[in-house]
C-alpha cells in the first residue's frame, strides 16, 4: 500500500505523558500503517498501557500529554476537543479492554450495551440497532446470539464476555483496534479461540490493530511488528519474528531469554533433570502421597453437590517437582489446599512423610507442618503488611519455639542469604519491596523450618517475565542445594516444562493425564493436553 | 517493576514512619487540617478548662442575670442565675468529651473482640450477629431510660448507654474487616503453620483491622457527644449543677426569647466538636484507605 506508507493510519511523534508533572513516557515514536498489526510489549510499568490510553485520550486522572503529537490519518488529535474525540473513539478507533469482568454494565442486557454503541455514534437506531447488535454478537462467535443478547453479563463466562467487548469495539467498523491485554485474564485455550476469531474478523475488514501485551509469545503469534518498551521508552522495534529470533537490544534479549516458551525446556539447567534420580528414589517413600482425593461442595439452592476434585491420586518423589496443571475451575487450587490441610477432603487421604494430614494430632501434626510449607500466588497479599521482613520470616520459628532471639535473628539473616535478598531489607515493610522481592520473602518464610516439601500455588503467575525467571532459577537452586520437593500448582504449561519432573493435567476436577514431563509434552495422551499445548502462544517462533 | 528498581519510600523503617505518612496525607487535605485544628482547640479547651474559664462554672451572680454576650466581665453573657456562659461551655466541653471518650472506649473494648470472633469463628458469628441485630432494633434512648430508671441518671450511665448503642456498629465493622483479611494469603500462610486462632487474630488480623477501628471511633465520637447532650437535655444524663452543653440548652429554652445567646453558644460548641471529629475522621479514613495510598 503505497499511500499508507506516506500517511500511516496512526502516527505518534515524540510523545511525552506525565502524571502530576512527572514524565512517564519519554519521547515515544510509533506508527501503525493501514491494515498493520503492531504489538507493544513490555513489563508492568514500562508505559505500554499508558501509550495505548493516550491514543484514545483516556489517560487516568492526573495524566496528560505534555509533549509530542498524535496524528490519526494525518489529522492532529493530540489536544482535540471532546466532540472530535467522540468521533475518533468508537467510529475510527475501537477499544478492547483488559478485564472482561468489570467492563460490562452488570445491570444492562448485553444486546442493549452493544446497541448503545451503535446509537451513540448514530450508526443505527431503535429496532435496527438491536438487530445489528445480535448480528455483531453472532459474528463475534457467540452461539444463539438472539437469545443471549437478552441476557445479563453475569450469565456469560469470561471468554464470552470478552467476545461481547470485541463486538462492541467492532460495532462501528473502526479502522484501528486498540487491544489492551485483551486475553490476559482468560485461560489459554479460551485465549486462543478468541484471538483466532478476532484475527478472522480483523483480516476480513482490513482493520489495523495496536495490541498491548506482556506476553512475547502472543506478540510473535499475533502481530506483524513488535515494539518493545522499557521505562517509558521504546528500546526496539522491528518485524515480529525477526525481532524475537534475533533481538538486538540487550533488554529484548533478556526478555526473550526469560520467556518460558515450551521449546526452551533445557535452557536453564537449574532444575535437576529427571533422568538423574531414578536410582536415588528407589525404596524411598515419596514425600507426598495423595490417594483418591475427592472434594464436594454443597451449592446453595441446588440439590446435587458440586464435585470440585474427583478421585485424584498422585505422589511427589523426594527431591523432585510434581506440577499440577489446569485451567480455572479445574480444581488444582483445591488440591493444594487439601494437601496443606486448609480444607478437609470429602474422601481420600493425603500423607506427608508417611503421616496422614487430615487426622494427625499434636506432635505428628506439628511434624507435618514443619515438613511442608506453602508459597502463594499474590506477593502483595501473602505478606502481612504490618510486619517487617524480619518479623515475617521469623514467624514460623516463633510459632514452633525454635531457638532464642539471637539464634532466630541469625537464622533470618541466613534465610535472606538463601533467597538472595540483602540483609538490610530485614527491617523494611512489604510495601517498600518490589513484587519479586516480596516473593523471595515468602520463599524465605517457607524455608524457615527446613521443610522437605514446598507447595507453590501459582507462585510465579503474578510476576513479570524477568522476575519470574529469577524466581524459577532460585527455586531450582534451592531444590538442588537443600533437596527440596515441590508440588507446583500452575496454569502455565510453559513454566511446567521448565521446573517439573512429573506432571498432572487436571480438567474439571479429574486427572486427564499424568506422567513424566517429557512423556506428557512429547507424547500427550489426551486430547485436552494436546489442546493445551497447542494453545501456548509463540511456541513456533522460538524453535 | 524489575527487581533492581529502587524503592520509592526509603528509610522509613518502623511504624513511626507509617504514622508520619498518614499525618502528611492528612496535612495535604485542607478539610482534614481544619478538622484537626478544631479538634486540637476542643481538646485543649477541655484539658485547660480551669485556666481558660474566668469563673467557676457553678458560681452564681444574682445581681447580673441575662447579660448579653460581649459584656465586660462576661464574654458570652450570663444565664438566668448569672452564671458565666463561657465558663460553663468550657467545662461542658470537658464533660462532653469525657462521656464521648468513655462511650467510644466501651464500644471499642466490647465491639472489637466480638467482631474479631464473629468474623473468624462460625458459630460465634451466628450468636453475635443476631444479638447485634437485636440491639440495633432497640432505640438507644430506651436503653438510656432503662439504665437511668435502674441506677439513677449519672455521667457513668450516660456513657454506658451511649457505648452500648454503638457496640453493634463497631462489631459489624470489625467483623467485615476480619472476614476480608482471613481469606488473604498471609493468613492462610499462618494457618498452614498451625498458628493458633489467638495468634492469627491478635497478630495478623487485628493490626490490619485497627485502622478501620480508629476511623469508626472518630465516627462514634460525635454521635456520642450529641447523645450526651440529648440525654442531659432530657434530664437522663448529667445532673445539675454540673455543667453540660445539653443541660445548658435545656435551661436556655425556658427563656429563649429573653436571652437567645444562652442557647446559641452551647449549640455552637456542640456543632464545633462534632464538625472537628467528622472532618478529621473523613481525612483519616482517606489517608488510611489503601486504595488511595500507594503500595
Amino acid at each position: 500500500m503505497p499511500s499508507a506508507a506516506s500517511t500511516p493510519l496512526l502516527r505518534i511523534t515524540d510523545l511525552e505523558v506525565s502524571y502530576h508533572g512527572t514524565p512517564v513516557l519519554h519521547g515515544i515514536d510509533l506508527t501503525v500503517a493501514e491494515g498493520e498489526r503492531v504489538a507493544l510489549v513490555g513489563e508492568s510499568g514500562s508505559g505500554k498501557s499508558t501509550t495505548a490510553a493516550a491514543v484514545i485520550d483516556l489517560l487516568p486522572a492526573g495524566g496528560a500529554v505534555t509533549r509530542g503529537r498524535i496524528e490519526y490519518r494525518g489529522d492532529d488529535v493530540t489536544h482535540a476537543d471532546d466532540k472530535r474525540m467522540r468521533r475518533l473513539r468508537g467510529r475510527q478507533v475501537g477499544l478492547v479492554p483488559q478485564d472482561p469482568m468489570s467492563n460490562l454494565n452488570p445491570a444492562t442486557r448485553v444486546g442493549k450495551q452493544i446497541a448503545e454503541t451503535l446509537v451513540a455514534h448514530g450508526v443505527a437506531s431503535g429496532r435496527e440497532a438491536r438487530k445489528r447488535a445480535v448480528e455483531l454478537m453472532g459474528e463475534a462467535g457467540i452461539p444463539d446470539a438472539d437469545k443471549r443478547s437478552k441476557q445479563y453479563p453475569h450469565e456469560f463466562s469470561g471468554g464470552m464476555r470478552q467476545r461481547v467487548l470485541i463486538a462492541i469495539a467492532l460495532a462501528c467498523e473502526p479502522d484501528l483496534l486498540v487491544a489492551d491485554e485483551p486475553t490476559s485474564a482468560l485461560d489459554v485455550t479460551v485465549q486462543r479461540r478468541i484471538l483466532d476469531h478476532l484475527e478472522t474478523l480483523r483480516s476480513r475488514r482490513g482493520t489495523s490493530m495496536l495490541l498491548v501485551t506482556h506476553d512475547l509469545g502472543l506478540a510473535a503469534d499475533r502481530a506483524d511488528r513488535v515494539v518493545v518498551m522499557q521505562h517509558g521508552r521504546i528500546v526496539e522495534d522491528g518485524p515480529a519474528h525477526e525481532l524475537l529470533r534475533d533481538p538486538q537490544h540487550e533488554y529484548t534479549r533478556r526478555l526473550v531469554a526469560a520467556a518460558p516458551s515450551v521449546s526452551t525446556a533445557t535452557r536453564t539447567g537449574a532444575v535437576a533433570t529427571s533422568d538423574e534420580d531414578p536410582q536415588q528414589d528407589k525404596g524411598l517413600e515419596p514425600i507426598l502421597v495423595a490417594e483418591h482425593l475427592t472434594k464436594e461442595y454443597s451449592v446453595r439452592g441446588r440439590r446435587e453437590r458440586l464435585t470440585a476434585v474427583d478421585d485424584v491420586s498422585f505422589a511427589v518423589r523426594a527431591g523432585t517437582t510434581t506440577a499440577v496443571v489446569g485451567e480455572s475451575g479445574s480444581g488444582k487450587t483445591t488440591v493444594a489446599r487439601m494437601v496443606l490441610g486448609l480444607e478437609t477432603p470429602t474422601s481420600g487421604e493425603v500423607r506427608v512423610a508417611g503421616e496422614h494430614v487430615a487426622t494427625a494430632k499434636g506432635a505428628q501434626r506439628r511434624a507435618i507442618r514443619r515438613a511442608m510449607q506453602p508459597v502463594f500466588q499474590d506477593p502483595y497479599a501473602s505478606l502481612n503488611p504490618m510486619f517487617t521482613v524480619e518479623h515475617i520470616v521469623d514467624e514460623p520459628l516463633r510459632v514452633f519455639d525454635v531457638g532464642d532471639r539471637r539464634s532466630r535473628r541469625a537464622r533470618v539473616a541466613e534465610l535472606l542469604d538463601h533467597v538472595a535478598l540483602p540483609r538490610d531489607l530485614a527491617q523494611r515493610h512489604p510495601n517498600e519491596l518490589s513484587g519479586g522481592q516480596r516473593q523471595r520473602v515468602a520463599i524465605a518464610r517457607a524455608l524457615a523450618l527446613d521443610p522437605r516439601l514446598v507447595v507453590c500455588d501459582e507462585a510465579v503467575s503474578a510476576l513479570d517475565v524477568l522476575v519470574q525467571d529469577q524466581i524459577l532459577t532460585l527455586l531450582g537452586d534451592l531444590q538442588r542445594d537443600l533437596g527440596l520437593s515441590y508440588l507446583f500448582i500452575t496454569h502455565d504449561l510453559a513454566v511446567v516444562r521448565l521446573v517439573a519432573h512429573d506432571v498432572l493435567v487436571m480438567q474439571q476436577g479429574k486427572v486427564v493425564e499424568a506422567g513424566t514431563v517429557d512423556d506428557v509434552f512429547e507424547r500427550p495422551g489426551s486430547d485436552y493436553t494436546r489442546e493445551l499445548l497447542a494453545a501456548i502462544p509463540g511456541a513456533d517462533v522460538f524453535t | 517493576m524489575s527487581e533492581a528498581t529502587p524503592v520509592t519510600q526509603t528509610a522509613e523503617i518502623d511504624l513511626g514512619g507509617q504514622r508520619g505518612q498518614v499525618l502528611r496525607q492528612i496535612a495535604r487535605n485542607p478539610l482534614g487540617v481544619v478538622g484537626g485544628l478544631l479538634l486540637l482547640a476542643v481538646v485543649l479547651t477541655a484539658v485547660l478548662a480551669p485556666l481558660l474559664a474566668p469563673y467557676s462554672p457553678e458560681q452564681v451572680h444574682f445581681d447580673t442575670p441575662f447579660q448579653r454576650a460581649f459584656t465586660v466581665g462576661f464574654p458570652l453573657g450570663t444565664d438566668d442565675l448569672g452564671r458565666d456562659i463561657l465558663s460553663r461551655i468550657v467545662y461542658g466541653t470537658r464533660v462532653s468529651l469525657l462521656v464521648g471518650a468513655l462511650a467510644v472506649l466501651l464500644a471499642v473494648v466490647v465491639g472489637t473482640p466480638l467482631g474479631l470472633l464473629a468474623g473468624y469463628v462460625g458459630w460465634v458469628d451466628v450468636i453475635v450477629s443476631r444479638l447485634t441485630d437485636l440491639t440495633l432494633a432497640f432505640p438507644f434512648l430506651i436503653i438510656a431510660v432503662g439504665l437511668a430508671a435502674i441506677n439513677g441518671p449519672s455521667v457513668g450511665n450516660a456513657a454506658v448507654a451511649l457505648g452500648i448503642a454503638q457496640v453493634p456498629t463497631m462489631v459489624r465493622v470489625v467483623r467485615a474487616e476480619t472476614l476480608r483479611h482471613k481469606e488473604l494469603e498471609f493468613v492462610l500462610a499462618a494457618r498452614s503453620l498451625d498458628a493458633g486462632g489467638g495468634r492469627i487474630l491478635g497478630q495478623h488480623i487485628l493490626p490490619n483491622a485497627l485502622s478501620a477501628v480508629i476511623v469508626q471511633a472518630t465516627v462514634i465520637m460525635p454521635v456520642a457527644v450529641i447523645g450526651e447532650a440529648l440525654l442531659s437535655f432530657l434530664g437522663l444524663g448529667i445532673q445539675p449543677p454540673t455543667p453540660s452543653l445539653g443541660i445548658m440548652l435545656s435551661d436556655a429554652q425556658q427563656y429563649i426569647f429573653r436571652a437567645p445567646t444562652a442557647a446559641v453558644f452551647p449549640g455552637l460548641a456542640i456543632a464545633v466538636i462534632c464538625l472537628g471529629f467528622n472532618l478529621f475522621g473523613d481525612a483519616l479514613r482517606d489517608a488510611l484507605d489503601p486504595t488511595t495510598r500507594k503500595r
